[in-house]
């Protein structure tokens, strides 16, 4: 009977660390990106602070090249939970058009992403940014810590990350510095569906399957409403991961409500990052990671 | 997967090329917790480096370095499953300079690997990884015979190890001390159980692993509630509500229970529990939760709440086991920070009692420094009192981390005596 089950061990600690992040930053945000993490990592927030709101505010660093799903389901979740949402946008790269195709996907991720992410940590002056990356997701998030140092350029140093033991998160930084914090490090991609499922959380109906208009790039499957005059054909499919439309292949499932996709997840033979075109290529997540994204 | 299955946090610790990272990546891949992509990345990796078989190890390699050095350098967390358990593996690296990563590593890990190559035997370094498991309370060893594949799987090899390691561990109080023989490379004893080693009637690794009884610390006695943040709210939906957040770090607390706030000893009983998000008759161990008393009692972040019938010490002056972690070394009567169950306090090492060989587990004395890598007992001196109890009987109140003031990093962490 004093056994807590995994889910509840994970929720636990993640609240512990959410707790945590409140209690030692004045400033804090939750960088929130409208996937299936990010909506875990929020109701987890929710139930930490309950039956107080939450309190920081949300952030979006929105590219211009999100689903249309993903802004209509940002605005009425926000909405209905009552939550301070914050958008920012580098508005200089979006008027000049950045795009993968253009500019390349490195140049396209550092203006639209990161820059526009600690452009709007400063303007706000956060200084711990909590977000819902996951150990398990790639290789140089493995060594991630819970508590992550940012120097004062918003900067990751893999080399001389602060040893971090028992549950003891060393908050301490200086004026000019920031953490970013990630309090579902010891989640995997399973662990997110059956929590969602457990938990009954909603989320972008882009994860399930449906037919949807697809351009077939090799081994990807490419939303056809971000590359202009295409081929598209209609295929059964769905998203297992949300970023930009560009950048974002969806694969072949026909996974229509949550048991089959959990189901789907765990016989998956090919990781979640894969359909992430940003992940490949010389411009690794460990340098993205370098640089200050996230 | 069910919902009902536990995790099982275990530490790995080697020597250099004792190949931890082949039997890592071996635990990994013959679980199927490896994706078809990262398999053709690593078979991409191997072909360039016009190697036969794919290379295990580097299914493990984060960072740019090592793949380059063939090193690994950080502790870094690796997460698989079987139906039975979810496991969470702390991946420390064995060069005898990161016994700082092993400490951070094993801290959260209720179960050890020490691995073991067949060939060299028991080493300085598998005395090291011993002894740090036992000083942080970890009670299930397993002992890893890698290699076998190398010494044509002898029995007698296997045993003389058995014996040598029993020997270096009978003075440390451990529950359980499990061998197995292995070959990471070929993948015998680990998942599969092969059939070079027909002669080992014991269980496999990942049997031994998913097997392990969890038995949780004692919990005679301690029910602790160490206050993270003070829950105000008053407004339309919620009126007057006031509550303590926090986590149960041991024992369990009721509604209409008797508690005592630390360290004001002040008294109240317990009005109504939150676990999570919902109201509950009882909290128990590991589970946060808000805790609302029947009295307006002044508590603070860091305070414990505590059944009336537990004693910590309240103390300002701490002996405790210290391992340096930083560059730069411990400096007495400097000004340090510690964080102890949720709460910062500045404080000052007045003295360095001994210092521990880690390879003989000798204590020495003459000693007035402990630099990066270094165990040794200090007494710490702090600004305010702390609620603290041994390390033994309390995780929670038994530990704590030192902070340097100016670079912010955490240069030590301290198990209290």
């Amino acid at each position: 009977m004093n056994k807590v089950s995994y889910l509840k061990e994970l929720e636990s600690e993640s609240i512990f660390i959410l707790r945590e992040v409140v209690a030692e930053f004045k400033n804090p945000v939750m960088l929130y990106s409208v996937g299936k993490d990010s909506s875990v990592m929020l109701h987890l927030a929710r139930k930490a602070f309950f039956p107080s709101k939450i309190p920081f505010p949300l952030l979006h660093v929105d590219t211009g090249y999100k689903f249309r799903e993903m802004y209509e389901f940002r605005d009425s979740f926000a909405k209905e939970i009552g939550a301070n949402l914050i958008v920012h946008r580098n508005e200089d790269a979006i008027s000049k058009e950045f795009h993968p195709s253009k500019n390349g996907v490195a140049k396209c991720c550092g203006a639209l992403k990161t820059q526009a992410l600690l452009d709007a940590l400063s303007k706000y002056n956060f200084n711990a940014a909590i977000g819902g990356a996951r150990r398990d997701e790639e290789k140089s998030r493995a060594k991630e810590r819970v508590f992550s140092f940012r120097d004062s350029f918003g900067q990751w140093d893999p080399k001389s990350q602060k040893p971090e033991l028992w549950n003891i998160y060393n908050g301490e930084i200086d004026e000019n510095e920031s953490v970013r914090v990630f309090p579902l490090s010891s989640w995997t991609e399973v662990d997110i569906w059956n929590y969602i499922k457990h938990e009954e959380i909603k989320i972008v109906p882009l994860y399930f399957a449906k037919k949807r208009n697809v351009i077939v790039q090799g081994k990807n499957l490419i939303p056809s409403d971000s590359l202009k005059n295409n081929e598209s054909i209609q295929v059964e499919s769905r998203f297992r991961t949300l970023g930009c439309m560009p950048c974002t292949g969806a694969v072949r499932s026909n996974a229509t409500n949550i048991e089959m996709l959990i189901q789907e997840t765990v016989e998956a033979k090919r990781s979640e990052r894969e359909t992430r075109i940003i992940d490949h290529g010389s411009n690794s997540m460990e340098d993205k990671k370098k640089e200050g994204y996230f | 997967m069910v919902d009902n299955t536990e995790i099982l946090r275990f530490a790995t610790a080697g020597s250099v090329d004792d190949g931890k990272s082949t039997l890592i990546g071996r635990l990994l891949y013959d679980s199927k917790e490896i994706f078809l992509d990262q398999l053709e990345a690593l078979e991409e990796d191997s072909k360039s480096k016009n190697l036969d078989t794919i290379d295990l190890a580097h299914l493990t390699d984060g960072l740019k370095d090592e793949r380059e050095q063939g090193i690994t350098i950080d502790v870094a967390y690796r997460y698989f499953s079987t139906p039975k358990r979810k496991f969470i593996i702390a991946d420390t690296p064995g060069h005898e300079e990161y016994t700082r990563n092993m400490f951070t590593g094993a801290s959260n890990s209720s179960l050890a690997i020490i691995l073991i190559d067949s060939r060299k035997g028991v080493l300085r370094q598998s005395r090291r990884h011993l002894y740090i498991s036992y000083l942080l309370g970890i009670k299930n060893i397993i002992v890893a015979v890698n290699k076998m594949d190398l010494v044509n799987y002898s029995r007698e090899k296997f045993l003389s190890i058995r014996q040598d390691f029993k020997e270096i561990s009978k003075d440390l109080s451990i529950e359980s001390i499990n061998f197995v023989p292995l070959s990471a490379l070929n993948g015998d004893m680990i998942v599969r159980r092969g059939t070079n080693l027909p002669w080992y009637k014991g269980e496999t690794l990942i049997s031994l692993l998913e097997n392990v009884n969890l038995k949780k610390e004692s919990n005679t006695g301690q029910n602790c509630f160490p206050v993270q943040l003070i829950s105000r709210v008053d407004n339309e939906d919620v009126k007057d509500f006031r509550g303590y957040m926090g986590t149960v770090t041991s024992g369990r607390f009721k509604i209409g229970e008797k508690i005592k706030v630390l360290p004001s000893k002040k008294e109240s009983v317990i009005k109504n529990i939150l676990v999570s998000d919902s109201y509950s008759e009882e909290i128990n161990k590991n589970q946060s939760g808000t805790i609302l008393l029947e009295d307006e009692i002044e508590i603070s972040r860091g305070d414990l709440i505590a059944n009336v019938e537990y004693y910590p010490r309240t103390s300002s002056v701490i002996n405790c086991q210290v391992c340096w972690m930083s560059n730069e070394a411990l400096v007495l009567d400097k000004k340090y920070l510690i964080k102890h169950s949720n709460k910062i306090s500045k404080a000052i090492v007045t003295k360095i009692i001994n210092k521990v060989d880690i390879e003989s587990l000798k204590e020495t004395d003459s000693s007035n420094s402990l630099e990066m890598n270094d165990i040794g007992k200090v007494e710490i001196k702090i600004q305010n009192q702390i609620v603290n109890d041994s390390y033994e009987s309390n995780r929670n109140l038994g530990s704590l981390i030192i902070i340097d003031i100016e670079s912010n990093n955490t240069v030590g962490a301290g198990i209290i005596e």
